[in-house]
């Protein structure tokens, strides 16, 4: 659907306006709905960006909380130059680096974003290497270990813990092939 | 230029043939975003280096051929005037947002534009194929086979813990964006819609209008896809998206088979009413435009239209977007002469269709 004010961008604020009785529908795009004052700068805070910077700010006042603040005004990538102060404001990374640089802070966000989750399950490029196929291999192992160890299925666990092994066992010797 | 060289040229091959449970699922598309190691994202990038992605890609992927998809071509945004722009857009071959970006963004389309890599959007990469009808693990696969082929030429940023890097959190992990575009007309009719999309959000998929975030359903076409994408394998986002996709068209078919043993003659003439409307009128908006299409969309899956084919609806809902018009009438055109425009093709189109049969 087109902008109805100056059709020419996609509209993407729709709402319904009622004067004197009489209801409208209105479609406008972003800019016409500001330029025309239909929204205001407090209503374009409702963007994803902004939802989502909204997320880094949620925490309680306490002195843990202050001192970790604190730590992260001082935060910046040092590969793009991004402060982590800039990060929460426009809720995007400036290069792979920041993943590293703001590492300790970003669980939270990803729990809140990706329904609990923080870690990658998905494919992994090629070139990558296939230790990092096996590492991941290990850590479900160790997860399903400690599963078979509550459920009290010991037999189960004894063959995940001799797979466990032979897994650690061709990963360090991939590792030492790398070194040498 | 006659219209039906016009539609030759303008409608995408792909989007001519018809996939499984193509009475419900009009496309499904797969998404991948993807990040060069060692340059910033385009947001803060310096010039040089999108113009060296650019280069890159020039250099690498022009013309090239990857499995069935034939010669690539590369298109920089900067070479193209808006309504080509918007044009792209309203093929969905790009996005809003790379359209935008004139000066840096391109995208790679191929020849029968099933696959559109889209180059310094909001991620160094965004390579796209669409499918007709529901065929998301088809893909899946082959946007897999895209993303190696891509790969075995340039080192993605990726780590270990968090996958895939991206620009936005939203979208690190697997980079994968999964929809469907789905025609729902018997549930919106019904509006037994209305109480299935809180759920479907609940399931941590997003309901949407056809033209992505933030538009509304017009022409009961609602496009379904996924959230998260961090902490799942791309199989398994699939395969939730899949389930509720399986569901939904369930329900429209019992929903469809419910108006047709209860309101089946009030049903038949809403049909007829509508393929009157763009058959004769001089005037036509694009809003009655897409509720008349879904309208005779519905009466040829029902039975009671057989002589047109559904593939003129999926022509008309591009051919009667604005930059289309635009295109064809080779002017700009003030919104009431899109209008007069917009009836005078939908008549022409059905009288071609019409001579055909003879």
């Amino acid at each position: 659907m087109e902008c109805q004010e100056c059709h020419q961008n996609p509209a993407t604020v729709h709402f319904a306006q009622v004067i004197n009785g009489e209801k409208s529908e209105i479609h406008v795009c972003q800019q016409c709905a500001k330029d025309k004052g239909y929204v205001s700068q407090e209503e374009d805070a409702y963007s994803l960006h902004n939802l989502l910077s909204g997320l880094f700010n949620s925490g309680s006042n306490t002195m843990q909380q202050q001192s970790l603040r604190k730590r992260e005004e001082t935060l910046q990538c040092d590969k793009c130059g991004m402060t982590y102060q800039q990060f929460a404001r426009l809720g995007k990374f400036g290069c792979a680096s920041c993943y590293h640089t703001f590492a300790d802070h970003l669980n939270p966000l990803f729990r809140k974003v990706h329904s609990g989750n923080t870690l990658h399950e998905g494919k992994v490029p090629k070139r990558a290497g296939s230790n990092i196929y096996q590492r991941k291999k290990l850590r479900d192992l160790k997860v399903k270990l400690q599963q078979a160890i509550a459920d009290e299925a010991f037999e189960d666990a004894a063959g995940i813990r001799d797979q466990i092994k032979s897994v650690e066992k061709s990963l360090h010797r991939e590792e030492e092939g790398e070194d040498s | 230029m006659s219209l039906e060289q016009f539609m030759n040229e303008a409608i995408s091959p792909w989007l001519k043939e018809d996939g499984p449970d193509s009475d419900i699922v009009m496309s499904s598309r797969v998404r991948l975003a993807r990040n060069f190691e060692d340059t910033p994202f385009p947001l803060i990038a310096e010039e040089e280096q999108m113009d060296n992605i650019l280069s890159f890609f020039k250099e690498e992927f022009n013309h090239q051929t990857y499995n069935q998809y034939k010669d690539f071509e590369f298109v920089r945004m900067a070479d193209l005037n808006s309504t080509e722009k918007q044009v792209l857009v309203e093929k969905h071959l790009i996005s809003p947002h790379l359209a935008d970006k004139s000066k840096y963004g391109a995208t790679l389309i191929s020849k029968n534009e099933q696959v559109s890599i889209m180059v310094n959007e909001e991620d160094h990469i965004r390579a796209q194929l669409y499918f007709p009808g529901f065929q998301l693990e088809k893909a899946l696969q082959q946007a897999f086979e895209l993303d190696d082929w891509l790969e075995t030429k340039i080192n993605y940023a990726f780590d270990e813990n968090r996958g895939y890097l991206t620009s936005c959190p939203t979208n690190v992990g697997t980079g994968l964006r999964a929809s469907v575009m789905m025609h729902l007309p018997a549930l919106a009719l019904t509006r037994k819609i209305n109480r299935m999309l809180p759920a479907i959000n609940q399931l941590g998929l997003v309901v949407r209008g056809i033209y992505g975030e933030g538009s509304e359903a017009i022409g009961n076409i609602f496009q379904i896809s996924n959230q998260i994408t961090l902490g799942r394998s791309e199989e398994d986002i699939i395969e939730d998206l899949k389930g509720v996709v399986e569901k939904l068209i369930e329900h429209e078919r019992h929903a469809r088979s419910i108006l047709l043993d209860q309101s089946s003659l009030e049903l038949e003439d809403r049909v007829f009413r509508s393929y009157g409307i763009l058959q004769h009128s001089r005037i036509i908006e694009s809003k009655e435009t897409a509720k008349c299409l879904s309208d005779v969309r519905l009466g040829i899956d029902l039975g009671f239209i057989s002589n047109i084919s559904k593939s003129i609806l999926n022509e008309l809902v591009v051919l009667t977007q604005p930059a289309f018009l635009q295109q064809y009438a080779k002017k700009m055109l003030t919104p009431n002469e899109r209008d007069v425009f917009r009836a005078s093709l939908i008549r022409e189109r059905f009288t071609m269709e019409q001579k055909e049969e003879y």
